[in-house]
């Protein structure tokens, strides 16, 4: 495809330079039709993969159905009222709210401290950062099989506890629900802080060196120095990655999904709002229903994001979104 | 679309890297010792499950069970070479790199396509379709996930890799557009007008200029859409339900919930089918480390 397309593009960009040629109104036909051939492709299957079905889903969701022949059985928003009334949905609406929460807590403060770390002059970074890096580049299935065997009550976790002599952490790490919800909240972090290392050691990579200079010439200590420097400058990176984070957390299905199983993630109080839907829509085949908390799901996400960028991020995304495209940024 | 400002940060970064990276690694003191023992002490934590499922399928299952935390003795290979000898992790294997490679050749093809034209040409509406991509990171998979079955039913790809392929390619796109523009965008017009005085196709222009400096982009963007498709669950736990037609995901779970008693035999599957991903991972960590932030010096 690209072959002919970039034959045919000749004419196109250097336009300016042979502004004043007689085909000029071919040129403009033949520019149109590339962008068409070579960016149409994309935007058909993007379109019709990805935003078709969310609003095939807000379509389906106002009908009782069970996902054979079209919809007929039309029910307003009796669905809607359904989910925001079960109790099953609004805890895992809870378990949802507090990984959000706990996520942006417990990770960000570590991995601003280990990027800190990493910042220094430390032999091996290269290495330490590979490592680090490894659970996130590994599948959530295998994150979850292999911390599901791990935590079992005869499992290696408490093993391990009773011969370092700490017979008394021994738990139910999965099933007690005082605790399940801890259990995944570490998993999460395990599985997630490589991934917020990175940015941060990148954020504070970025920032120019002078200020360093200069702060140390002043005679600020490191720790003056991080504070006044880093930090602050590294708010734009800290910004971005507790927006990934917070959208993350919504979503997550596929941990819970598979270390609780379809149902027990209710017992052990570990169930979130993905899971529910599955649960609910798609292995009782109410697809109607699925459809309806897929909705919820989304506007939930949608709200929380567009009030994250409009309050905390408009600021860094204002020139990268609105950015003129002509325009020279560099 | 918050990763915008990131990339765009990270374009201007990423034509002067090679130099930035060598000047400071020719005397790095050896500094504090506590450093070095808080970064031992984080990364035990980032790779003792790695190891304990990795060590675990070099165990027997009384092993395990006497001394579930312990180290392998004797070491045992039989888990492994018979999950290697049977047919089931081969055809598991076969399918996710099929899903794979094709996802990522496909992901990549399309965006280069479409970044081009958000790059390079001038146009109205062009804002909008970047907008368009970019909103995509607002449509993740599980919201989609209901009606998107209810499409691959529809279209009779269900149980078919095409199935899960087509909706990989669809996801992937939104972050390889974003991270692709800028590439492209930074590519000087003057190289551009340089090729055509001296002649050069356009074809050759694309493929012997574009394509080169857009590199790291491309690898970058091309790794994450590989690792995306090999480690993706929801979509095929949807779509796929025949055996012979799981990726290596629902695999390892069939096989987990199969072989429930013997724990020696999952720690072996499950370590094997990560390999492939940490193994491409480890190759190409300086690429996506790299090009994800486009400001990470080495």
């Amino acid at each position: 495809m690209t072959t002919t397309t970039t034959e045919a593009r000749a004419g196109a960009t250097t336009a300016p330079a042979r502004a004043g040629r007689p085909n000029r109104a071919r040129t403009d036909w033949l520019k149109r039709a590339e962008i068409i051939l070579l960016a149409g492709p994309a935007i058909v299957m993007f379109v019709g993969f990805v935003i078709f079905p969310v609003f095939m889903a807000a379509y389906y969701g106002f009908f009782r159905w069970r996902g054979f022949g079209p919809p007929t059985d039309f029910i307003g928003l009796q669905n809607y009222v359904t989910i925001l009334t079960d109790g099953l949905f609004l805890s895992a609406l809870q378990h949802n709210a507090f990984i959000v929460v706990m996520s942006l807590v417990l990770q960000g403060p570590i991995a601003i401290g280990f990027a800190l770390l990493l910042n220094q002059q430390v032999k091996g970074r290269s290495i330490i950062r590979v490592l680090i890096f490894v659970p996130y580049v590994i599948a959530e299935v295998i994150v979850g099989t292999g911390w599901g065997l791990m935590l079992q009550t005869t499992g290696a976790v408490n093993d391990f506890l009773g011969k370092i002599g700490l017979e008394g952490l021994q738990q139910d790490w999965i099933a007690n629900p005082k605790i399940a919800i801890w259990t995944l909240m570490v998993i999460i972090s395990w599985k997630y802080i490589g991934f917020a290392v990175i940015l941060m050691l990148a954020g504070m990579q970025g920032i120019p060196d002078e200020l360093y200079e200069a702060a140390a010439v002043d005679g600020a200590s490191y720790w003056q120095i991080q504070r006044s420097i880093t930090l602050p400058l590294l708010g734009p990176t800290i910004r971005i990655w507790a927006f990934l984070s917070i959208i993350g957390s919504l979503q997550l299905f596929d941990l819970v999904y598979i270390i609780w199983g379809q149902y027990v993630a209710d017992t052990a109080g570990t169930s979130t709002m993905a899971t529910y839907m599955v649960r609910e829509g798609r292995l009782t085949g109410n697809y109607g229903y699925g459809n309806a908390v897929a909705v919820v799901i989304f506007l939930i996400s949608l709200v929380i994001a567009l009030t994250y960028q409009r309050f905390v991020l408009r600021r860094d995304t204002d020139g990268a979104l609105t950015e003129k495209p002509g325009k020279e940024t560099t | 679309m918050s990763q915008v400002a990131l990339t765009t940060r990270g374009k201007k970064k990423a034509f002067r890297r090679p130099q930035g990276g060598k000047q400071k690694k020719a005397s790095i003191p050896w500094g504090s010792p506590s450093v070095y023992l808080i970064a031992t002490v984080l990364i035990a934590i980032c790779i003792m499950p790695v190891l304990y499922i990795i060590l675990g399928g070099f165990r027997s299952n009384s092993q395990i069970t006497t001394d579930p935390s312990g180290l392998p003795n004797p070491w045992v290979f039989s888990n492994y070479t018979e999950v290697l000898t049977a047919g089931t992790f081969w055809t598991q294997f076969g399918n996710s790199m099929i899903s794979a490679i094709l996802t990522t050749v496909g992901c990549v093809a399309l965006a280069l396509a479409a970044s081009y034209v958000i790059a390079r040409y001038e146009f109205r509406g062009r804002n909008a379709m970047f907008s368009l991509f970019a909103a995509g990171l607002m449509f993740p998979l599980t919201v989609a996930i209901t009606p998107l079955y209810i499409l691959i039913r529809t279209l009779g790809l269900t149980n078919s890799l095409a199935g899960i392929i087509l909706p990989q390619i669809a996801f992937a796109l939104p972050m390889t557009v974003i991270i692709l523009v800028p590439f492209l965008r930074a590519i000087p017009k003057e190289i551009e007008e340089a090729a055509a005085i001296d002649g050069s196709g356009r074809v050759g222009f694309f493929f012997r200029m574009v394509l080169p400096l857009s590199m790291p982009g491309v690898m970058t963007t091309g790794i994450l859409a590989f690792i995306g498709a090999w480690n993706n669950y929801m979509l095929p736990l949807f779509i796929l339900s025949d055996p012979d037609k799981y990726t290596l995901p629902l695999g390892v779970q069939a096989f987990a919930s199969q072989h429930s008693v013997d724990t020696a035999a999952v720690l072996a599957f499950t370590s094997l089918s990560m390999l492939p991903a940490l193994l491409f991972f480890s190759i190409f960590e300086r690429r996506i480390v790299g090009g994800l932030t486009g400001a990470v010096k080495g």
